[in-house]
């Protein structure tokens, strides 16, 4: 058994103060009235305020309503930037558990003899789901109910000057949006909370009939996954451009938590085996994880670059727009992510050896980690904050409030089952696992 | 020194990998191993140096990805550069991403079938070349393993017979 130790859990209290104070402090800084966001203007570009002086004596009136009209786009781009840090770190992390919990699925499914010995990390890191599930429906609600300008779509006088948001209302309105959104989280967490149930049943059983019904309900698991995740991509975060579409889209988002998930079982199992525990997992299952990282990294890539090309190729005004903003305004993040998501990895990675090695896995996994969020916050940013984005306080303290949260509730639920399925029937199989 | 060799026969393979493992910790010298498949984990448990395969293929893979960069920069940019779709056509970089499919795609096939040719060349095998298996059972259901004889003939059969084979045979090789 494992026993969360104080020291951690110290740890993980500090993270989440700090990103309580953090994300407090981002709220209330944000600007609430259109002469903060003038003075903000004004500091930034000294250079043009003289030129905008010489402008005002004109006294324009349509000027006026312009710079006007500019000035309230700024402000609301400003308020929605904490809210943005906290969506992008909040739908990630979460997003994380349930990419662990869809590999752990497909080991069930598919009988894998090799990793029953890593269930529990696995169940553990999906102990996080429900905690998460909580606090973006949570997030989701508040956003319907106008807190925050995130879903520009939810705003009727938007739609009401919008042809293409109003010939999609059918479908992006908000009660069919949040009970989509219940329903999906519902049944992830449903799969989430019987699938462990009978694999700690299974570990006092005499026969394999838990094991039988976790085959059984993951496979459903899976067929009800694929498609809600798919939805979920478009509605939590396609939707925050309402005008642009694209068809692989839902696989790109799954590329990019599942990658991120199989790395965090990755950085989970060696930071449990550098405290002892985990005493069947050898290099072997390690060497396999870190095949699934790389494998599933240029995956990721693939798919970013299918969507890429075609929009680029095509050069459809209504969609390259996406990749114009991103190009224009978020030219390090959007190219970074590429860096960080593909060539260190696959520079790092592609060597047989390398995979076997703690500290290259650790090194390569945080990459991979950072640059998967940096990934949702290029897709999600751009049409939230717009040029105003920064990877300042309301960020930082976003993901450390999250990641401060992941190490308690994640730690606290493995230390409440013994760390080994002792009577999983491939438990054998897996103890002696050796490529 | 005489010329003879041990073949002992398996039927399963299982029983083979044990068979390895004894007969290395025995310090017998495994020559060759005979399979109708490739069986799992046997280059390791006979103590085979890991390949440098890997090694040519991610060469030949960068061999691959730069004759695709110079292809296509001769054919699309300084040769005939052609207006398609208003793609930049006079910068390389620019017009890239149009190139990277035909860049991965020859990645790809240079690392395969050079690849391939390694193999075939480093294990001698050619066209028309005649079958070394030294029984016909090793292509369909047999495991032959052979070691060589150093003066400890009737050592040698009974070892093998006690590890699980089917069949010891004593054979001067030529």
């Amino acid at each position: 058994m494992y026993t969360f130790s104080s020291k951690l859990k110290t740890f993980s209290l500090i993270l989440m103060l700090l990103g309580v104070l953090g994300i407090g402090y981002g709220f209330l800084t944000a600007p609430k009235d259109i002469k903060e966001v003038e003075n903000i203007l004004a500091a930034e570009s000294h250079g043009h305020h003289a030129a905008a002086s010489d402008h005002h004596s004109v006294k324009d009136a349509h000027a006026e309503a312009e710079h006007h009209a500019h000035l309230e786009h700024v402000l609301h781009q400003l308020q929605n930037k904490p809210w943005s840090a906290l969506y992008v770190a909040c739908i990630f992390f979460m997003l994380i558990s349930m990419g662990v919990l869809v590999f752990y699925a497909i080991q069930q499914v598919a009988q894998a003899g090799w990793s029953p010995v890593l269930f529990r990390v696995m169940q553990g890191i999906t102990s996080f789901l429900p905690v998460m599930s909580v606090i973006f429906f949570v997030l989701l609600l508040l956003s319907g109910m106008g807190m925050n300008h995130l879903f520009i779509w939810m705003d009727p006088e938007v739609v009401k000057h919008d042809a293409l948001i109003q010939a999609k209302t059918g479908y992006l309105n908000f009660p069919f949006w949040i009970i989509r959104a219940a329903v999906f989280l519902l049944g992830w967490n449903l799969y989430r909370y019987f699938s462990r149930k009978n694999c700690l049943s299974q570990d006092e059983s005499n026969d394999n009939s838990f094991y039988k019904k976790n085959f059984n309900i993951s496979a459903m698991f899976l067929v009800f996954f694929i498609v809600s995740e798919s939805i979920m991509s478009w509605d939590w975060i396609m939707s925050i451009d309402p005008h642009w579409f694209s068809t692989l889209f839902g696989w790109y988002v799954f590329a990019s938590f599942f990658v991120s998930g199989i790395t965090t079982i990755a950085l989970v199992t060696l930071y449990m085996k550098s405290k002892g525990y985990l005493e069947h997992v050898n290099t072997s299952h390690i060497h396999d994880l870190a095949k699934f990282m790389f494998g599933i990294s240029v995956f990721w890539t693939y798919l970013w670059f299918s969507q890429f090309m075609l929009i680029w190729y095509a050069n459809i005004p209504e969609e390259v727009t996406y990749f114009i903003t991103r190009i224009n305004d978020y030219n390090l993040p959007f190219f970074g992510a590429v860096v960080m998501n593909f060539l260190f990895p696959i520079l790092i990675l592609i060597n047989t050896d390398f995979k076997r090695i703690t500290w290259v896995i650790v090194m390569a996994g945080t990459v991979i980690l950072l640059g998967h969020y940096v990934d949702f916050f290029n897709m999600i940013m751009p049409s939230t904050v717009g040029t105003q984005w920064f990877i300042g306080v309301s960020e930082i303290s976003s993901v450390l409030f999250f990641f401060g949260l992941f190490i308690f509730v994640v730690f606290t639920a493995m230390a409440k089952a013994p760390l080994l399925p002792k009577r999983n029937p491939f438990i054998e199989e897996s103890k002696h696992f050796h490529y | 020194m005489s010329n003879k060799v041990v073949h002992a026969i398996y039927n399963d393979d299982d029983v083979l990998m044990d068979a390895v493992k004894k007969t290395r910790s025995a310090h017998h010298h495994i020559e060759e191993i005979f399979t109708p498949f490739p069986v799992h984990g046997l280059d390791k448990a006979m103590g085979l140096a890991s390949t440098r395969l890997a090694i040519c293929a991610f060469i030949y893979g960068c061999i691959g990805l730069s004759v695709a960069v110079t292809l296509m920069n001769y054919i699309m940019i300084e040769d005939w550069p052609q207006d398609i779709g208003g793609k930049p056509s006079f910068s390389y970089i620019q017009n890239m991403p149009a190139f990277v499919p035909v860049m991965f795609e020859m990645t790809v096939f240079f690392a395969a079938h050079l690849m391939v040719i390694t193999f075939y060349m480093r294990s001698k095998l050619w066209p028309f070349k005649n079958a070394e298996n030294p029984d016909v059972r090793t292509t369909d259901d047999h495991f032959l393993m052979e070691v060589a004889v150093h003066d400890n003939e009737s050592e040698l059969v009974s070892f093998f017979q006690s590890t699980g084979a089917i069949e010891v045979k004593v054979i001067d090789k030529h």
